[in-house]
C-alpha cells in the first residue's frame, strides 16, 4: 500500500495543515533542524531554527494578540496585531512573519507595543460597521475580544454610524457583509490558496481595498463551490451562513406541518463546542433530545442513507468495474468519484466538468434522505408529503445550495426543505432555552434511525471509503472485514494528509449476494485483480488528484476515489463551529470514530433496515429503476467562465 | 460584445499570451499590452488570460483595479493624466484643470461621451522640475498653462485620422 | 557643485571593462572602499548587499534595477536614464559580475513608457558591442543580458519587494521581510535591486577607482549624489553635489534664499524650516533619495501637508492596517485643522498615531507616510492651528 505518491507534490502555497508530511532533510546544523536561543519578555527559549516569533511563545505560554493570522493559512502579516518589539531594531515586527534564524531579544508588551495595538483596533473599529447585539458573531468574534483585551473604551478615530456596502444575500450558502470586513484576508487565503478555489481577492488599493469576487459580481454569480471554509475563518461576522432559522421554526410552529430533521454525523462531534464543552465531545444522543424539545416531530439520522449510499454507489462501482472489465466497455468512466460533498460536486461541475462521467451519480445521503421522507416515509405515516417540513442538520453550508438544486425534486416536493448548520442548530437549541450538555439521552426514531458504524465515519476524510471497503470485502470477497483488517478499522484510509493512496487486492471471491444477481453473474472476473482506491480532502488537493489523472499518473490507474471539498471532510465543513484549527478537527474525527467504535453493527450491507427498504419499496434493487428515480441524480456542465 | 470582435480579441490574446508566456510573470506584460490596444481590459480577456496563465480570474481582476494604469472599464482613446503632486501643485496644476475639464466639459474622472478624452488625475510623474506636467497616452507634455490645454487637444484630434477614429469607435461602442 | 555632471564625464563601457578585467573578489572589495551607500533613500551599503547576494545559494541570480521612481520631486533617475543609460546598463552588468548572476531586469516605472524605444535601442547596442549577451563585457561564461519591464501607475512598486510581486504579475503589496530579496528575491532567488543612480556610480566607481569617490562627501556618506529640486526656486532641475553639503548651499545655488522651508527625501521625507537649513544633506543627517522641494515664503504649510497625505491615501497598498486607515485619519485630521476643528487633544491623538505608524506599518511607504504630518504639525504649528472655516482655499 503507498501513501502520498511522490508524483503529487503539495505545492508551497497550500497551507502547513494540509501539506504532506516529508520531513525535510538538513542541510546542516546551521540550517533545518538547529536549534536556537531567544529571549521573550525576559524567559530563554529554545526553539528551532526558522519558528516565528508567535510560535515560539505560543509554545512557552506567552500569548501575543492575532488577527489576520490563522494556524491553517500562509503568513499574511497584514493586521499588524501581533507586533512585538526586537531589541536593537527600530520598527516593530510582526511576530507571525518574523522567523528566528539568530538569537534575539524581544518583548511582546511594551508601552509602544501596546499603543500600537490599541491604535489598530482603533483603526479596524473606525471602519467596522455593525452593532455587536445583532451580530451572529457576538460572544465568538476576535475583534471583539480584541477590543476587550486592550480596554477600548470609546471609539478614538470615529466609528461608522451607515453601512457603506450592501450585504450580499445572493447566495443560498454564504452571506458576505463587507460593513463588518476587516481585511485580514483570512477569506482570501482561505479561497485562493487552501482551497484554491479563487473566488474571493483583495481588490482596489489603499483605503478603497476591499475583498471582491471577480468583477465585484454576487456571490451567487460566481465561481463559489459554496464550501464555507471562508466563514469558518472569519475572525469576525463579514462571513456568515444564510441562515434559515426563522423559516424552521415557523415551520415548528405551524400545527399542520409534520416537521423532521436528519442529522449528520459530524455536527455531533463539534456541536458541544458551541456550548462551552472540549472538541470531540459527541453530543449525539442529548442533541436527540433537545431537538424534539425545540419541537421537531422526528429525529432521523442521516447515517441511514450514508449506509444507503454506499450500497448505490458500491453497486454503481462494481456495475461500472463489470463494464469496463468484462464487457470491455470503453466508455465506462473510471475511476468513479463520490459524489455526497455538495462543495466537491459544483468544484466539479466548474473547473471539471469534463470529468464529470466519473461522478457516481447517486445523490448524497441528505437528497437521498429528502427523497425518501416525502415519499416513502410519507405513504408508511400516512402523512400528506405536502405538509412535510424536512429538515437537515448539516455541518456544510454547500447542503443548503444542494437542497435548492431545482433537480432535487424527485419526491415530487422539495426533498430537503431546509439545510442547517451546526451552529445554526446550536442557536436554536440555545433560543429554546436548552443547555445542551445537561439534556438526557434518548434515541433516534425509528423507522430511520438505524444506522451502522459505517455511516458515522462518512464524517471523516475517508470514511465514506473505509465504509465502502468494509462491505466490498465482505460483499465481494466473502470474508469477514475483521479478518483482513483489526476490528474492521481500515487504517490506511484514514488521516489527515491531503491525499492517500490504498491499493486492496482481492485474492479470493465469495458468492454474488441475492441482490446482486440480477446484475453480475459471479465475482470470478475479479478474482487476483487489485482494487485502487483513492482519499483526498480540501479542494486544493482534489485539483492535484483530477490533474494527476489528465495526465495519467498514480491516481488515474484507481478504481474508486473519495473527495471531500473541506479540509478534514465533513467534520471540517463550513457549518461547523468556529473556530477551527487542525487540532479541533482531529479531536472531531477522534470523536467520530470512538461513535463507529461504539456501533453494534458496523457495515452498511448490514443494516437491516436497509435491506427492508430495498424489499418493501425500492423493491427492482441497488442501482435500480425507481432507486434511479428517487436516490440518483445528474450533474450540471458549469464552466469556469462567467 | 459582437461574435466576430471576440473571435478577433481571442485570435489576438493567443497570440500576445504565446509571445509572453504561460507564467504569471507574465500577467503584467499581457495586461499593459491589451490596456494599451483598447483601452481596458474587459472581462472576457481577464477569464481568457486567468486560464491561460492557470490563475484565477478574480486575482487578474484584484491586480487590474491596483494599478491605476490599468482599467476595467472602458476609457478615451486619449487618457490626459495630470499630475497633482505637490510641484506641479505649486506650479498651478489647478488652473490646468479647470481649463481641462471646461474644454472637454468633463470632470477627472470621467470620460467624454464620445469616447476620446479621459481626464485623469496622476501622482508624481517624475517631471516636477517642469510642471505642471501632464501625460496624454504616453507624450508628456511640461509647463503647460491653460492657453496651451487647447492646442494640446486640437493636436490629439488631429492625431485621428477618420479611419483610425472608426475602427477605435467600433471597438469601444461593442 | 559641478557644473558638469560627472556622469557625463565617465565613457560608456569603461567601468564594466575595468570590472570585467578584475573578476568578482576585486569588484567587491572596490565597492567596499568605495563605501557607496544606496542612492534610492534607504542608504544600505551597496557592497553589502551585493556581498550577501554573491554568498548567497541559487540556480540562479537576479539583478534588478529599480527605475520606479515616484518619490514626489525625484526625478534625477529620469535624467539618468534618458541621458546615461549606458552606465546603469554597465552598472547592472558589474553587480551581475559580483553577484553572479544572469539576469538583469529594469523595471521601469509606467510614467516613464516614453523612454523604453531609446532604451531597448541602447540595450541591443550593447549586445552587438558585446557588453551584453554571450560572454558578455569578453568574460568567458558570463552570459548576462537585460530585459526591460514596465510598471503600471503604483507608487509602491518602488519598495523592493512591492516590486519584485509587482515582476511576478501580483498586486504590488510588500512582501514580509525577513527573508530578504538577496536571499528570496524574484522567483525566490537571490535577487539585488538597486536604484538606478547607484547602478551607475557603481559604473562610476570601477572607472574612476574607489578613493575618486571616497574622498568626496562624508564618513558615513561617500560620493556625489544628484538631487533634484523643485518647487519655488529659480532653477529647478538636477545638481550633482556632494553628500554633507548644507541646505543653504544648495538654496543658494537654485536660487532660493528666501525658502521658508524644504521638504527633503519627498513625501515620506522630512520637511526642514529655515531655521534649521545649516543641516547636512547625508545619511546621518538628513537622508535623501534626490527629492528636494522648496517651499517660498507665501506657501500655505497645511496645503503641503494636505498633498502629501492625499499622495499617500491614494498610493498606499492598502494590506496593512495602519497605513491604510492611518493615513486616512491623518488626512481626515488635516481637513479638520483647515476647517479649525481640530481639537489639541485630538491633534496629539492624531501624532501619537502617526508615531505608531512609524513603526507598525510592514514597509517602508507606511512607516514614513506620517513624516510630512508629524514635521509639519512639530514646526509650523503656528499655521496650522487656530483656523476658521475659509481660511484656506
Amino acid at each position: 500500500m503507498t501513501d502520498n505518491p511522490k508524483d503529487i507534490k503539495s505545492s508551497d502555497r497550500a497551507p502547513k495543515a494540509q501539506r504532506g508530511q516529508v520531513v525535510q532533510k538538513p542541510d546542516g546544523v546551521d540550517a533545518i533542524g538547529a536549534k536556537i536561543t531567544v529571549n521573550i519578555d525576559g524567559q530563554d527559549i529554545k526553539v528551532p531554527m526558522g519558528t516565528t516569533i508567535l510560535e515560539a511563545a505560543r509554545k512557552f505560554g506567552i500569548r501575543i494578540p492575532t488577527l489576520c493570522h490563522h494556524d491553517d493559512l500562509c503568513v499574511a502579516g497584514v493586521c499588524r496585531v501581533c507586533v512585538v518589539e526586537i531589541e536593537g531594531q527600530r520598527a516593530l515586527q510582526a511576530s507571525c512573519a518574523y522567523p528566528i534564524t539568530s538569537p534575539l531579544k524581544i518583548k511582546t508588551h511594551t508601552p509602544q507595543v501596546r499603543r500600537a495595538r490599541r491604535h489598530i483596533i482603533d483603526l479596524l473599529l473606525s471602519k467596522h460597521y455593525g452593532e455587536c447585539y445583532t451580530c451572529f458573531r457576538n460572544n465568538n468574534c476576535e475583534l471583539q475580544s480584541l477590543a476587550k483585551e486592550y480596554g477600548v473604551d470609546f471609539f478614538r478615530f470615529g466609528h461608522p454610524e451607515k453601512p457603506m456596502y450592501e450585504k450580499d444575500n445572493s447566495s443560498y450558502a454564504v452571506v458576505r457583509d463587507m460593513n463588518k470586513c476587516v481585511l485580514c484576508r483570512r477569506c482570501v487565503r482561505t479561497c485562493i490558496d487552501l482551497q484554491e478555489v479563487g473566488v474571493l481577492e483583495a481588490a482596489h488599493r489603499s483605503s478603497d481595498t476591499r475583498i471582491e469576487t471577480f468583477l465585484d459580481k454576487p456571490l451567487s454569480d460566481v465561481v463559489c463551490i459554496n464550501c464555507g471554509q471562508c466563514i469558518n475563518r472569519c475572525p469576525t461576522g463579514a462571513l456568515t451562513a444564510n441562515d434559515p432559522t426563522d423559516e424552521v421554526w415557523a415551520a415548528i410552529d405551524d400545527p399542520t406541518k409534520h416537521v423532521t430533521i436528519q442529522t449528520a454525523p459530524s455536527p455531533r462531534a463539534g456541536i458541544g463546542e458551541c456550548f462551552g464543552l472540549e472538541p470531540g465531545t459527541p453530543m449525539t444522543f442529548e442533541m436527540n433530545t433537545a431537538l424534539r424539545r425545540c419541537g421537531f416531530d422526528k429525529v432521523f439520522d442521516t447515517n441511514f442513507t450514508a449506509d444507503l449510499t454506499i450500497i448505490e454507489e458500491g453497486t454503481e462501482l462494481l456495475l461500472r468495474l463489470y463494464k469496463a472489465l468484462v464487457e470491455k466497455d470503453e466508455t465506462v468512466a473510471l475511476p468513479q468519484f463520490t459524489s455526497c460533498s455538495p462543495g466537491w460536486v459544483k468544484f466539479m461541475e466548474h473547473f471539471y466538468p469534463e470529468m464529470l462521467p466519473n461522478m457516481s451519480s447517486a445523490k448524497s445521503p441528505q437528497q437521498m434522505f429528502g427523497a425518501l421522507i416525502k415519499t416513502f416515509y410519507a405513504e408508511q405515516q400516512g402523512i400528506d408529503p405536502s405538509n412535510i417540513v424536512s429538515v437537515a442538520l448539516m455541518p456544510c453550508s454547500a447542503k443548503k445550495f444542494e437542497c435548492n438544486r431545482p433537480e432535487m425534486t424527485d419526491s415530487g416536493f422539495k426533498d430537503v426543505d431546509y439545510g442547517l448548520t451546526t451552529r445554526e442548530m446550536a442557536k436554536m437549541i440555545s433560543e429554546a432555552g436548552i443547555h445542551l450538555p445537561d439534556m438526557p439521552k434518548s434515541d433516534f426514531d425509528a423507522p430511520f434511525g438505524t444506522a451502522t458504524g459505517s455511516g458515522v465515519i462518512f464524517g471523516a476524510t475517508g470514511g465514506v471509503m473505509e465504509a465502502a471497503l468494509r462491505s466490498v470485502i465482505e460483499l465481494v470477497c466473502g470474508v469477514r472485514a475483521e479478518d483482513l483488517f483489526e476490528h474492521a478499522n481500515i487504517i490506511p484510509v484514514r488521516g489527515f494528509e491531503g491525499t492517500r493512496l490504498v491499493e486492496l487486492p482481492i485474492e479470493n471471491v465469495g458468492p454474488v449476494p441475492d441482490v446482486f444477481k440480477k446484475l453480475v453473474p459471479n465475482w470470478d472476473w475479479l478474482k487476483g485483480a487489485t482494487l485502487k482506491v483513492g482519499v483526498c480532502h480540501g479542494t486544493a488537493n482534489a485539483k492535484k488528484v483530477l490533474d494527476d489523472i489528465k495526465n495519467g499518473g498514480e491516481f488515474s490507474k484507481c478504481h474508486f476515489i473519495e473527495f471531500m471539498a473541506c479540509p478534514g471532510g465533513c467534520l471540517g465543513g463550513g457549518g461547523q463551529p468556529i473556530p477551527t484549527t487542525p487540532e479541533i478537527r482531529a479531536a472531531r474525527a477522534e470523536a467520530i470514530y470512538a461513535e463507529d467504535r461504539s456501533y453494534g453493527v458496523r457495515k452498511s450491507h448490514e443494516n437491516p433496515v436497509i435491506w427492508e427498504l430495498y424489499e418493501k419499496f425500492l423493491t427492482d434493487g441497488p442501482c435500480g429503476h425507481i432507486s434511479h428515480k428517487l436516490l440518483h441524480t445528474q450533474y450540471t456542465a458549469r464552466g469556469k467562465y462567467i | 460584445m459582437l461574435v466576430s470582435n471576440r473571435n478577433r480579441l481571442d485570435r489576438e490574446l493567443d497570440v500576445l499570451i504565446d509571445k509572453c508566456g504561460r507564467q504569471r510573470t507574465a500577467l503584467m506584460p499581457i495586461l499593459q499590452a491589451v490596456q494599451r490596444k483598447y483601452g481596458f481590459i474587459r472581462n472576457f480577456a481577464m477569464q481568457k488570460i486567468a486560464d491561460a496563465l492557470s490563475i484565477h480570474p478574480v486575482e487578474v481582476h484584484g491586480v487590474v483595479t491596483f494599478y491605476s494604469f490599468l482599467s476595467e472599464k472602458p476609457r478615451g482613446r486619449f487618457i490626459i493624466r495630470l499630475c497633482r503632486t505637490i510641484s506641479c501643485e505649486m506650479a498651478g496644476k489647478d488652473r490646468v484643470a479647470a481649463q481641462l475639464e471646461t474644454e472637454l466639459g468633463i470632470k477627472f474622472g470621467e470620460t467624454t461621451v464620445d469616447k476620446r478624452f479621459t481626464l485623469e488625475w496622476a501622482n508624481c510623474m517624475g517631471l516636477c522640475d517642469q510642471g505642471p506636467a501632464m501625460l496624454v497616452n504616453d507624450t508628456h507634455y511640461t509647463r503647460v498653462t491653460p492657453q496651451r490645454v487647447l492646442e494640446i487637444l486640437e493636436e490629439c484630434r488631429s492625431r485621428l485620422s477618420p479611419h483610425a477614429m472608426q475602427g477605435a469607435e467600433e471597438e469601444h461602442l461593442v | 557643485m559641478s557644473t558638469e555632471l560627472t556622469f557625463s564625464q565617465v565613457d560608456p563601457y569603461a567601468g564594466l571593462k575595468a570590472a570585467a578585467g578584475i573578476g568578482r573578489a576585486d569588484i567587491l572589495a572596490t565597492m567596499k572602499t568605495a563605501n557607496i551607500r544606496g542612492r534610492g533613500g534607504a542608504g544600505f551599503p551597496v557592497s553589502v548587499k551585493w556581498n550577501l547576494a554573491a554568498a548567497a545559494v541559487g540556480p540562479e541570480k537576479f539583478i534588478v534595477c529599480n527605475a520606479d521612481e515616484g518619490e514626489p520631486g525625484t526625478f534625477k533617475d529620469r535624467l539618468v536614464l534618458s541621458e546615461h543609460a549606458d552606465l546603469v546598463f554597465d552598472g547592472m552588468t558589474i553587480a551581475a559580475i559580483a553577484a553572479g548572476a544572469q539576469k538583469g531586469i529594469l523595471y521601469l516605472r509606467g510614467e516613464y513608457v516614453y523612454m523604453l524605444n531609446d532604451l531597448e535601442t541602447v540595450l541591443a547596442r550593447r549586445r552587438e558591442d558585446g557588453m551584453l549577451g554571450q560572454n558578455s563585457a569578453g568574460r568567458i561564461g558570463f552570459d548576462f543580458d537585460v530585459e526591460i519591464r514596465l510598471g503600471s501607475g503604483a507608487y509602491v512598486c518602488g519598495e523592493e519587494t512591492a516590486l519584485i510581486e509587482s515582476l511576478e504579475g501580483h498586486r504590488g503589496e510588500p512582501r514580509n521581510r525577513p527573508p530578504f530579496p538577496v536571499d528570496t528575491g524574484y522567483l525566490g532567488r537571490p535577487t539585488v535591486v538597486n536604484n538606478v543612480e547607484t547602478l551607475a556610480w557603481a559604473a562610476c566607481i570601477l572607472a574612476r577607482g574607489a578613493e575618486w569617490f571616497n574622498r568626496i562627501g562624508t564618513e558615513q556618506s561617500a560620493g556625489p549624489k544628484l538631487l533634484s529640486i523643485s518647487g519655488d526656486c529659480e532653477n529647478p532641475g538636477v545638481y550633482e553635489f556632494p553628500l554633507g553639503v548644507s541646505i543653504t548651499e544648495v538654496l543658494k545655488v537654485v536660487g532660493a534664499e528666501d525658502a521658508k522651508a524644504v521638504q527633503i527625501g519627498g513625501a515620506s521625507g522630512q520637511c526642514v524650516p529655515a531655521g534649521n537649513f545649516e543641516r547636512k544633506i547625508a545619511f546621518e543627517d538628513v537622508a535623501t533619495g534626490g527629492s528636494i522641494i522648496v517651499f517660498g515664503p507665501g506657501r500655505d504649510m497645511l496645503d503641503v501637508a494636505r498633498n502629501f497625505m492625499e499622495f499617500f491615501v491614494d498610493e498606499s497598498c492598502g494590506q496593512c492596517t495602519p497605513c491604510r486607515e492611518g493615513n486616512e485619519k491623518l488626512l481626515e485630521g488635516i481637513e479638520m485643522l483647515a476647517a479649525g476643528t481640530c481639537s489639541m487633544k485630538y491633534l496629539r491623538e492624531l501624532c501619537s498615531l502617526g508615531k505608531t505608524m512609524q513603526v507598525a506599518s510592514k514597509c517602508g511607504l507606511g512607516q514614513s507616510s506620517p513624516n510630512a504630518f508629524l514635521s509639519i504639525v512639530e514646526h509650523f504649528p503656528d499655521e496650522i492651528l487656530g483656523r476658521a472655516e475659509g481660511t484656506v482655499a
